[in-house]
């Protein structure tokens, strides 16, 4: 393999998500990422983090209609992910430090990557 | 109690002719807050990774940025070929790092160019760009692309660089340093420049790293994270040390930058000397089943590129994150406190590449 990197990826439930959020913040990890994923039908998001090169990942999944708690309040800047995942994939994330209500990225279509868009997604392979 | 006043900053700014929009809050005229907006040419390249082949990605990979171009294409098929247990060849290896720290030449000297047009010094800028021009000409000379090199593969590279090439370019490399030090001279030393760029935009070590800073941007406020350092392509051989500077204004943006084109120099000189002869590329069967986040160094930061397979032709998830939506938390804390004037100056000092952020 051209790198040998360990990458630890930890299910996490809704409801303790902000409990291990905060655990690696108060650890010293920093957030690398937030990234959703169209599973069918609902969403897996990757919560990315990083210590010393040392990368760990805590994956949440959830349907289309959960409301997600925003983890801006443990580390500010997740607000360009969360809202990211909002204005791509529709999903609600409450509690974002700096919500723009869906105008940070501007798409010409509403939630391109939403599983639950109607009319179908057209870009999708037949 | 002065009156507050929003004034818009872009979508197109002389000094920044990439869309991204800045609501500036201003008491007279202070910066007091700062709200960012972009998405006005989000080009859902994520979503390509669908309907191409995950051979074909690359070329959509490396069109993400036409400067970041070469480390987008590394960072994709790096994740690919981790995916497939791919063991890249050594020369490859090698390849891949000197066109890498050639872009990373190519990209901080177009920097410091743009750089010093925002603080007026023209003449600084078109002796930056004047260099560049150099670089962009060994890169023209060894992949036949100036801006878009197309030599990274899933499994290695497309092109070598032959013996009488490489003994060239070290060569070269002895005059282009001078000029490069003599350059970086008037970064660092000018009083001029130091008065327009040091106590601007400060932001200190503990802040930088828990908003999620990356690349120069962090690196300038004290923070050691350079992804270089985990030993990707050949840099695990070449014993690699990040440049640090502790003071977080543009001064030292700007500073670490400099000394980073002597750093790529440096590693582009050793690469040179320890290139092993060998095979280009391995044979690429299957297809890839798997996800892996692979992380490169590009110019500005760290990149991810998040790849998922599920054992057919195509990927089935590609998600990037670029390092200018890393920063732009950064950014939204660096401005409150400069003066109007100096807003250009402060944007600049992330280098913020607007075309990867669109992806």
């Amino acid at each position: 393999m051209t790198v040998n990197e360990e990458q630890t990826t930890i299910s996490v439930a809704l409801e303790d998500l902000l409990r291990e959020v905060e655990a690696l913040h108060a650890d010293g990890y920093r957030l690398v990422q937030i990234g959703c994923t169209d599973i069918g039908g609902a969403y897996e998001i990757n919560y990315s983090f990083d210590k010393d090169y040392r990368f760990k990942n805590l994956r949440l999944m959830v349907g289309p209609d959960i409301e997600v708690p925003s983890i801006s309040g443990i580390y500010w800047g997740a607000f360009v992910y969360e809202n990211e995942t909002h204005d791509l994939f529709g999903i609600p994330v409450t509690g974002i430090n700096i919500d723009f209500k869906g105008t940070f990225i501007k798409s010409g279509e509403k939630f391109p990557f939403s599983v639950t868009r109607s009319g179908g997604d057209r870009c999708r392979n037949a | 109690m002065p009156e507050r006043i929003v004034v818009p900053f872009g979508p197109q700014h002389p000094v920044l002719p990439e869309p991204i929009h800045l609501d500036l809050v201003l008491e007279d005229e202070l910066v007091v807050d700062v709200v960012p907006s972009i998405g006005y040419i989000h080009r859902g390249l994520e979503q390509l990774v669908q309907k191409r082949e995950f051979t074909e990605y690359v070329y959509v990979a490396e069109r993400i940025c036409g400067i970041c171009s070469f480390m987008h294409a590394v960072a994709y098929c790096q994740g690919v070929e981790q995916i497939m247990g791919l063991e890249v060849p050594d020369r490859a290896r090698y390849l891949r790092t000197i066109w890498s720290e050639y872009s990373r030449l190519h990209s901080h000297l177009l920097w410091l160019g743009l750089f010093a047009d925002g603080m007026g010094f023209e003449n600084l800028f078109m002796r930056s760009w004047q260099l560049r021009e150099s670089v962009l000409d060994v890169l023209e000379d060894t992949t036949g692309g100036r801006v878009i090199q197309g030599t990274c593969k899933v499994g290695g590279v497309r092109r070598d660089i032959g013996q009488e090439k490489l003994d060239e370019i070290h060569r070269g490399l002895d005059s282009f340093e001078q000029q490069c030090l003599d350059l970086g001279d008037v970064f660092l030393n000018d009083e001029t420049v130091k008065y327009r760029l040091q106590r601007l935009g400060i932001v200190g070590k503990d802040e930088a790293y828990a908003l999620g800073a990356v690349g120069p941007t962090a690196r300038a406020s004290g923070v050691p994270v350079d992804i270089r350092e985990t030993g990707y392509a050949a840099y695990g051989d070449l014993g690699f040390k990040p440049v640090v500077e502790t003071a977080g204004d543009c001064y030292a943006r700007c500073a670490v930058r400099v000394k980073e084109v002597y750093a790529s120099i440096d590693l582009i000189r050793r690469a040179i000397d320890g290139i092993p002869e060998g095979p280009l590329d391995v044979k690429v069967k299957g297809t890839p089943d798997g996800e892996y986040f692979s992380r490169v160094e590009q110019p500005r930061g760290e990149v991810i590129h998040y790849l998922r397979g599920d054992g057919t032709k195509h990927l089935a998830r590609a998600r990037i994150r670029t390092p200018t939506l890393a920063n732009i938390p950064m950014l939204v804390k660096m401005l409150p406190g400069a003066q109007l004037a100096d807003v250009p100056v402060v944007v600049l000092s992330i280098d913020p590449c607007i075309s990867c952020t669109e992806r």
